[in-house]
């Protein structure tokens, strides 16, 4: 049965004169303990999946259910311990003023769990980060080191689903694999369900057994992995964006 | 942390990268910032201003050579130049300048202090709730500030002074109620900044009350621009203060306040300069020590001056 169901999905930013639409009939469904992948260029609207999602943009037409269950507006505290979200840039999700211990346990506080103490110490084990991190600032860490706090963080109130916003893009690339592999195995350890977003084909065939091609707010294409390898596709987008992944070539890619 | 540690111990424990608690993590911050301000050598010489208007305002009793209220012989000691009996002379009423002023650092550190205590947190509620949420409500609230903000200050704080009666404590809540709405200002656009913050929305995500995000993620972000401002402001609410006093408003009689004091010398203004010139100088140091205080602060608080 699927997890996450999304059907028509609308995303209208602006009113009056300006509107912009971000997302125009999406549809997906993601499978429990499923790694899904959501590409597109820059402005495709694939974050926007993620945030309407959580309720972070406007959703102004379709239908989310969770398990079965209808998304509610506003989201509860339920949502929000089955739900979290890793964002992009480890720079700016972090409080500048706030140390790790705080970032850590004040999702605890609100949701009012117990043995908080050892709950930060050991989701600072599990991404690596030793006790010694536990007191530091923000700005004491480096980019791979803040995004494993922003990956502690959503996992500390033991969600089943991790919305990941290209959570390596902001990172260099020794950094990326190292990111990717944790994520990898956390997800084995604790059978979660991810959406992952990004641009990086490499990154999204590595992680993910399903995914959408997002152009211009609409889901133009569902491939499978093996599709994505052997670059079996229908749409000329995608094989524009396949060829374009592989970097400079002298050949000109194939113009429709 | 032993108290017979060497002061080099004292140091790393603070800079140390690995804080073992919340205490150490956030002594070793504040000492950080501390290193920081001392390098700005003006900044310095504004805390020294003002620790020392405190001191002053402490110790006025020890201080004082004579008493503030009560003068002297009227018949010999009216209007005396300085000298070493009176450092800075007596005024009209053969009261000691120098006593006076130092018992006006009493009434000019309370202003400055309840001014700040009253209009910081006002100006801080209402800017980051009309930034954070918006709308309607950003709507109301903005308009509210501007009218205030439309009145020049000594006006309305004249208004209210009149309304409310002359006296110290109303010339404080008159200078609190005017001086807010700069605060609301700064505070509301800087979290029009914050509140799409990423991590703002992190926190969003982890199902935090409104409440709890102003208060917690919010504010500590806007609190160091308006202690600056404040600490600038602060020179303007002394002169005020001063003005109301001047101007008969403020503190009344026999009370020794710094304005009321160039109030009562300006009639000898011409013959017997030092009336009005010590306890004007001395609202001039004050005014001066917060103003650098308040620019040192920046370079130390503010991260956008950071080089």
């Amino acid at each position: 049965m699927a997890l996450i169901e999304i059907e028509d999905l609308e995303v209208t930013f602006g009113s009056g004169g300006r509107v912009v639409q971000a997302l125009r009939n999406v549809s997906l469904s993601v499978c429990e303990e499923e790694s899904f992948g959501i590409v597109g260029e820059s402005g495709s609207g694939k974050s926007t999946v993620l945030r309407a999602l959580c309720g972070l943009a406007p959703v102004t037409g379709g239908r989310m259910r969770i398990a079965g269950k209808a998304v509610p507006s506003p989201r509860d505290p339920e949502f929000y311990r089955r739900v979290q979200m890793v964002f992009q840039d480890p720079y700016a999700s972090l409080h500048p003023r706030h140390t790790i211990d705080r970032v850590l346990s004040e999702p605890l506080a609100i949701h009012g769990f117990d043995r908080r103490e050892q709950r930060v110490e050991q989701a600072l084990d599990e991404v690596g980060l030793g006790a010694g991190f536990r007191f530091r600032y923000p700005h004491q860490l480096s980019g791979g080191q803040r995004q494993r706090v922003a990956i502690a963080r959503a996992l500390i109130l033991e969600p089943s689903v991790i919305l990941l916003d290209e959570p390596t893009s902001a990172l260099d690339a020794s950094i990326q694999a190292e990111v990717l592999n944790l994520l990898d195995r956390l997800r084995a350890e604790r059978g979660l369900t991810y959406v992952l977003v990004s641009h990086d084909l490499a990154v999204v065939s590595h992680m993910c057994d399903r995914l959408v091609v997002m152009q211009s707010g609409e889901v133009v294409e569902h491939l499978t992995r093996e599709a994505l390898k052997d670059h079996v596709t229908k749409n000329d987008y995608t094989s524009n964006l396949l060829t374009a992944s592989e970097g400079f070539t002298r050949d000109p890619a194939p113009q429709r | 942390m032993t108290a017979d540690a060497p002061r080099q111990g004292l140091s790393e424990w603070l800079q140390s990268e690995q804080p073992a608690s919340r205490r150490q993590a956030r002594l070793g911050q504040a000492w950080r910032t501390w290193l920081a301000f001392t390098k700005n050598r003006l900044g310095m010489v504004g805390l020294g201003i003002v620790l020392l208007l405190v001191f002053v305002a402490i110790f006025a009793d020890v201080i004082a050579p004579y008493d503030p209220v009560i003068g002297g012989d009227l018949r010999t000691l009216r209007l005396l130049p300085p000298s070493m009996d009176h450092l800075m002379g007596t005024d009209d009423l053969a009261r000691d300048i120098f006593s006076r002023v130092i018992h006006g650092a009493r009434l000019t550190l309370m202003v400055v202090a309840l001014v700040a205590v009253i209009a910081t947190p006002i100006g801080l509620l209402v800017g980051t709730t009309s930034g954070y949420f918006g709308g309607w409500l950003d709507i109301v609230l903005m308009r509210i500030t501007d009218i205030f903000l439309a009145f020049p200050r000594l006006i309305l704080a004249l208004a209210f002074v009149a309304a409310l009666g002359p006296g110290i404590e109303n010339a404080i809540i008159a200078i609190a109620i005017t001086s807010w709405p700069p605060y609301a200002r700064l505070a509301r656009a800087e979290t029009l900044t914050i509140r799409n913050a990423e991590h703002i929305d992190a926190i969003r995500l982890q199902g935090a009350s409104p409440a709890r995000i102003i208060w917690g993620h919010v504010t500590p972000l806007c609190l160091s621009s308006v202690i600056i401002r404040v600490t600038l402001d602060m020179a303007g609410i002394i002169l005020t203060a001063a003005g109301l006093g001047f101007l008969g408003l403020g503190a009344q009689p026999p009370q020794p306040e710094w304005g009321a004091m160039i109030a009562g010398g300006r009639r000898f203004l011409i013959d017997y300069w030092w009336v009005a010139t010590m306890p004007g100088a001395a609202i001039f140091l004050v005014s001066l020590g917060f103003n650098l205080l308040g620019d040192g602060l920046r370079d130390v608080l503010d991260p956008k001056a950071a080089k």
